[in-house]
């Protein structure tokens, strides 16, 4: 079996669709004869063709737009945005559309694609390339907000995301597209949405973290290990909707809850975690949250971004605030 | 070199058309479209225009008397809207704006389903015996994006199916309407546009929309073939329409298509276009009335006579009597079908929201 990286497990996953499905259809900007400018689609046009795996003009709102009504008429969309910075023209179609065709026609039209976005700092990237806005669409009823954070979830997570019947907003950490390798089977299984995955098991602090801040996250969770201090190290992966029932359970095992999460840190996903924790978890809480985040400046250009990053010395410390305040 | 001189030289060039069957008299100005040998097509095309109208004017009342919320009126477009419903085969997809209930009646959808949407209801979009075409649209120009998709799943399924995507001329001012024309015609998709010029976008004439001479050339940048109709022609509308869409079935290609019409009412019932428009401008426009002119038609080759339009006019208010009858019968849903309809399965994180809801008013509440 292929040790693949993230990237590749993403590649794998859409060969897949595309070979089990007839109706699953793959398109964005460059993602045929380039294979996207991440490779993500590398090969898929070659071997599916290019009806099924489409280079489209360089428009994101009718990228977008095609896709809802390509999925009204039963094909499986997935779709590339090449950098989140440049979703923002398709939102309109998002929000208005693809989240709430299937409430305003109380089930006759149905939505089910999936959006493919690259996102986060931390690849020295041009400007309005790095930028971790997953909480806004995490804000909107009707939509799946999924985030992977390891090959093996990448490939099963976004196998699950093409075979759900609502739109999915799958947002690729690029900053670990090829940070790691892992054996990943090639064996068509889905991972399960809407639930967290628990990397760790620890008791003394509950890290909860999502997409290539789990990196940072993981790293921390070993050096406190080495220090003596057991984390619950939790990757959220489905940002929206949010399974906090496995969040409250570690917290209520370990008391102690630090959130880490690259964007920015009012209204960051970090928030409504931290608010259901207040709601339903504060009388197991010995310290009060820490979030560890980015600043709530403008994504910095690349010689400043490693100073807005979380990093795993931030985490650390927060995970020792938590500590000494019980 | 002092006399050289730089010479452009033509690369590329166009022409934009406008046709019209009838006049505002009633009068053929040119041949009769092959269809219209079908004398029952005109008729079937006259009724929905009297149809539509008497629905209009019901739907007005009944926002009037606080029975529905804020409408929008077709008043002065009924021939496009016929138009349309009969151009198109009941396997192509419809894509309307919001002023299209002709065409929609035509392709099944019921009157207490409009009644019901603009009285704030869902299920007034959940069309029982039309299960493809999309929703009234609100947003503007959006639904052109989608028009293009479904054309594609047509296409690469090689199906004879088009797509018809209605929008008005402010829409056309919109990224999405140049999105979708332009990646229509890169591949060649069997979608017809057609933009309703009816002169006001709200408050905003036409002359302050664009510079553009036509808006059916605004397809013609995008390499998609554009012409303008009389709008209020119904036969001359029906016949172009009709043209677009079978080419666009045979493999032809996208087209804008756009009518000239007028709207004669106020954008929406919660509007007051005596505010920024001449009430002589809409006097003049009675004129051109697409209803009337067919009538006119009618009677002139004796097809019809004040009998047919006393019972037609019957009909019609029976018809929709009983389809306000059903909206006014019409339960309110249960609140917690907000819930219901959000996803194929409403996630378990959802679900003591919807508990929350079910318990309102109860001791839990707060």
């Amino acid at each position: 079996m292929a040790e693949v990286t993230l990237v590749e497990a993403v590649n794998l996953a859409m060969a897949r669709a595309l070979a089990d499905d007839e109706n699953v259809v793959v398109f964005g900007e460059d993602v045929g004869a380039n294979g996207g400018v991440f490779r993500a689609t590398e090969g898929l046009q070659q071997k599916f063709g290019d009806e099924r795996v489409m280079d489209t003009p360089l428009a994101e709102t009718v990228i977008t737009g095609m896709a809802i009504g390509m999925a009204a008429q039963g094909l499986r969309p997935v779709l590339e945005i090449q950098f989140m910075g440049f979703i923002y023209s398709a939102v309109d179609q998002i929000i208005n559309h693809a989240a709430r065709l299937r409430n305003r026609t109380r089930g006759r039209i149905t939505v089910p694609m999936v959006l493919r976005a690259p996102f986060g700092g931390g690849i020295h990237a041009p400007e309005h390339h790095s930028e971790s806005t997953e909480a806004m669409f995490a804000h909107m009823p009707g939509l799946r907000v999924v985030i992977p954070s390891s090959p093996a979830r990448a490939y099963g997570l976004l196998l699950a995301a093409i075979r759900d019947p609502d739109p999915v907003i799958f947002l690729e950490p690029k900053r670990i597209y090829r940070m790691v390798k892992q054996e990943v089977p090639d064996d068509g299984e889905a991972l399960p949405l809407d639930v967290c995955f628990q990397l760790r098991d620890g008791d003394d602090v509950t890290l909860v973290s999502w997409g290539a801040m789990m990196h940072e996250t993981l790293q921390a969770a070993d050096q406190l290990a080495q220090q003596g201090i057991s984390c619950d190290v939790i990757d959220v992966a489905t940002i929206k909707p949010l399974d906090m029932e496995t969040i409250l359970k570690s917290v209520a095992k370990t008391g102690r809850c630090v959130i880490v999460h690259e964007a920015a840190r009012t209204c960051g996903v970090g928030a409504e975690i931290a608010a259901n924790l207040a709601e339903h978890g504060l009388l197991n809480l010995f310290a009060p949250v820490q979030r560890v985040t980015g600043y709530d400046t403008i994504m910095p250009y690349f010689r400043l971004e490693n100073h807005y990053m979380p990093s795993t010395e931030r985490i650390i410390k927060a995970v020792k605030k938590t500590l000494e305040a019980s | 070199m002092a006399n050289s001189k730089q010479t452009p030289t033509p690369v590329a060039s166009f022409e934009v058309f406008y046709s019209q069957v009838l006049n505002p008299q009633g009068e053929l100005v040119a041949p009769l479209p092959y269809f219209a040998c079908d004398t029952d097509e005109l008729i079937a095309l006259y009724k929905n225009m009297v149809l539509t109208r008497t629905f209009d004017t019901k739907a007005i009342a009944l926002q009037r008397t606080g029975k529905m919320g804020t409408y929008a009126s077709s008043l002065g477009q009924e021939a496009i809207a016929a138009a349309i419903g009969h151009a198109m085969k009941a396997e192509d997809v419809l894509l309307p704006v919001y002023r299209e209930y002709g065409a929609m009646f035509q392709r099944g959808v019921a009157m207490h389903e409009l009644f019901l949407y603009w009285g704030g209801d869902e299920r007034g979009m959940c069309y029982a015996n039309q299960p493809q075409d999309f929703p009234i649209a609100v947003p503007i120009a959006s639904q052109v994006p989608h028009a293009v998709g479904i054309a594609y799943a047509m296409k690469l399924r090689k199906e004879e199916r088009v797509a018809v995507v209605v929008v008005g001329d402010g829409a056309t001012s919109k990224g999405d309407f140049y999105e979708g024309i332009n990646l229509a015609g890169a591949w060649n998709l069997p979608v017809v546009f057609i933009t309703i010029n009816n002169y006001w976008a709200i408050s905003l004439p036409r002359e302050a929309q664009t510079a553009a001479e036509t808006i059916c050339q605004k397809g013609i940048a995008g390499g998609v073939p554009g012409e303008q109709v009389d709008g209020n022609d119904v036969i001359g509308a029906r016949s172009r329409i009709s043209k677009a869409i079978e080419k666009a079935r045979q493999g032809g290609g996208p087209s804008v298509i756009e009518p000239i019409t007028y709207r004669m009412f106020d954008h929406t019932t919660a509007d007051d276009a005596s505010r920024y428009r001449d009430p002589e401008e809409v006097e003049k426009h009675k004129q051109l009335d697409p209803v009337m002119r067919m009538r006119k038609y009618l009677e002139s080759i004796n097809l019809w006579n004040d009998q047919d339009e006393q019972q037609l006019n019957d009909e019609c208010s029976a018809k929709i009597d009983s389809e306000v009858n059903i909206y006014l019968d019409t339960p309110p849903q249960a609140p917690e079908s907000m819930f219901d309809h959000l996803y194929a399965e409403l996630p378990k994180a959802y679900q003591a929201q919807r508990d929350e809801l079910l318990n309102q008013g109860g001791k839990d509440n707060g």
